[in-house]
């Protein structure tokens, strides 16, 4: 009876996140439609202008969807090499011991609030880059950028030094055997073998930097901008959704609208790119 | 048994039938391994014979597999296990400061229990070996020793259409065939193999078996089985290892017919192991 009971409150839990999970999408979607309802979605996806708030609106996400990219691929740039590096060394090199402390402070910097990295990113890496670039404005996508890679290192990291770790002993001995270094038996038996892991784990870092909004909103500023130089400021589709939404929008006006529209865009891609490290990793498991 | 052996001359293996004859191509002697504080390993001393196969028989645990790292020094590479004593390959201390344990490691090849072909393609496993030694100065030339190293290993018929398939793709007595290939793209003079068989089928091991007679032609092959027929079948020169030493050694037709010791001979008729 009391079990039972028991059974019945864990699956209301559990049934209660899918149900809220399921609104919020509905929500977004619902939103969106009425947006749709007034802006075209050929003109949301093509128009190269993004001021919903202006007094003649344009709505075209491009500059926003290219800020989000722009600063992802510069995070990628600093997060991809040294994640890996990191991720060969504690699988392939680092002692036991080494990897028993190292491995949990790696997960423990994820916990660190992502305001704080955006504060680092405004207040010291950005300084440091302006004596390296003259003429850096105060607000760019590299700062941003840099620093949101050293927040997804861990993640990178991490996740690729489980899918190394989980390549079986014996092929590390085939190749050692054969008198390879244990250098070229990591770079060129145990990350091959591992590949579709460390990509799924890139890509898992690259959805983690596409939602990230902290550290843009406060290092990147908030103007979108289409533009390829990183140097210059660009507002991404989150850091939009937060200086909106803190805004004093009227509900249901087409302003309002626009956050749902910039949400369902951000989570479709955030869907895509989760749902291709989901097929990465099934790939991985299935060859070991 | 115990006394030392003068290296710079090879001595001829004695009291053997089959490797009679046969110059000495490694000989170890008072080799002791710990496992950490846990040895594994007592004083053992033996020469194996120059393109022969030496079988290393013995109850499971009893330090077989673990001998045989000791010479291409795979147990390097277990943080706990430390090494003693002297193993000479051709005359020379393979613990040898000046000795580079990459090369030593392309001279002496090893087969593993479990097929571990790398996920690359069939020409990528063979291929491997040699592109880390830099053994081929063209592609015509990495062809040619794929190739070769193929038909060594009585792969090439089954392999040469699908080359570019992986190797993972095989059945277990091909990809074992094809670790063989792998190991003798490098051009070594020994190989060990750590129960080579062990995973196949009476089919697949019976086409290993017939290799291992072919390969003794061309190169110094020590081979650890837990199966005596196997043994008796493949081998000239057999090691009874017990409890982490060895027991008795000779040739393989003296080893089953007329073991010395009672725990050999206890053994070889199945009253334990
Ligand atoms: N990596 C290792 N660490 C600790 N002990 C080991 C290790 N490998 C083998 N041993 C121990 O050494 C002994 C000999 O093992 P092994 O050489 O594998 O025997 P065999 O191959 O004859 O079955 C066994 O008692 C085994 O438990
Ligand atoms: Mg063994």
């Amino acid at each position: 009876m009391r079990e039972k009971a028991v059974e019945i409150v864990l699956f209301l839990c559990a049934a209660s996140s899918v149900v809220i999970t399921i609104a919020i999408v509905g929500v977004l979607v619902y939103e969106s439609l009425a947006f749709f309802r007034s802006v075209p979605l050929i003109l949301f996806l093509t128009d190269t202008v993004w001021t919903p708030l202006f007094a003649n609106p344009r709505y075209g996400i491009l500059p926003l969807l290219n800020g989000t990219l722009l600063t992802t691929l510069v995070a990628l740039c600093v997060a991809g090499p040294l994640g890996l590096v990191a991720a060969v060394y504690l699988s392939e090199f680092a002692a036991p011991r080494v990897r028993e402390i190292v491995k949990p402070t790696l997960e423990l910097l994820s916990g660190v609030p992502t305001v704080v990295y955006g504060f680092f990113a405004l207040l010291f890496v950005t300084p440091l880059l302006q004596k390296v670039i003259p003429g850096l404005p105060g607000f760019n996508v590299l700062s941003a950028g840099i620093v949101m890679g050293i927040m997804i290192i861990p993640y990178i990291a991490s996740l690729s030094e489980d899918a190394m770790r989980a390549v079986p002993q014996g092929l590390r001995d085939g190749s050692l055997a054969l008198g390879a270094t244990r250098l070229e038996t990591a770079f060129r038996v145990v990350l091959p073998t591992a590949i579709s892991g460390v990509a799924a784990a890139f890509v898992l870092g690259i959805s983690r930097a596409v939602g990230e909004t902290m550290v843009v909103a406060i290092a990147a500023g908030q103007q979108p901008n289409l533009t390829l130089d990183p140097r210059e400021p660009a507002a991404t589709i989150t850091a939009y959704i937060v200086q909106v939404a803190l805004g004093d929008l009227p509900h249901g006006s087409i302003g309002y609208q626009t956050i749902f529209a910039a949400g369902l865009t951000l989570l479709l891609i955030t869907l895509i790119f989760n749902i291709l490290a989901f097929w990465l990793r099934a790939r991985f498991r299935e060859a070991y | 048994m115990n006394q030392r052996v003068e290296v710079a001359a090879p001595v001829v293996a004695a009291g053997s039938d089959d490797a009679r004859g046969r110059p000495i191509k490694i000989v170890n002697r008072d080799v002791n391994v710990w496992y950490g504080d846990k040895r594994a390993l007592h004083d053992v001393s033996i020469d194996i014979p120059d393109r022969a196969v030496t079988a290393f028989i013995g109850p499971s645990g009893c330090g077989k597999s673990t001998f045989l790292r000791c010479m291409n020094r795979m147990n390097d590479t277990i943080p706990s296990a430390r090494v003693t004593g002297t193993i000479e390959i051709d005359g020379q201390d393979i613990h040898d400061r000046s000795l580079d344990v990459v090369q030593l490691r392309a001279r002496v090849g090893m087969v593993f229990q479990k097929p571990n072909p790398f996920a690359k393609s069939i020409y990528e496993n063979v291929a491997y070996g040699p592109r880390i030694h830099g053994l081929a100065r063209s592609k015509a030339e990495l062809d040619a020793i794929v190739e070769q190293s193929l038909k060594r290993a009585a792969l090439w018929d089954e392999a040469k259409d699908r080359l570019s398939q992986p190797g993972t793709g095989l059945s277990g007595g091909q990809q074992q065939r094809l670790c063989i290939a792998r190991a003798i793209a490098v051009d070594p003079e020994v190989i060990l193999m750590d129960e080579p068989a062990s995973a196949l089928d009476p089919i697949a091991t019976a086409r290993i078996e017939d290799l291992i007679d072919e390969l003794r032609q061309n190169y110094t092959i020590v081979i650890v089985t837990h199966n005596m027929q196997q043994a008796a079948r493949v081998s000239q020169r057999t090691a009874f290892f017990h409890l982490g030493k060895l027991v008795e050694e000779a040739s393989t037709e003296r080893m089953f017919t007329a073991p010395r010791d009672k725990r050999t001979q206890d053994y070889i008729t199945g009253r334990f192991g």
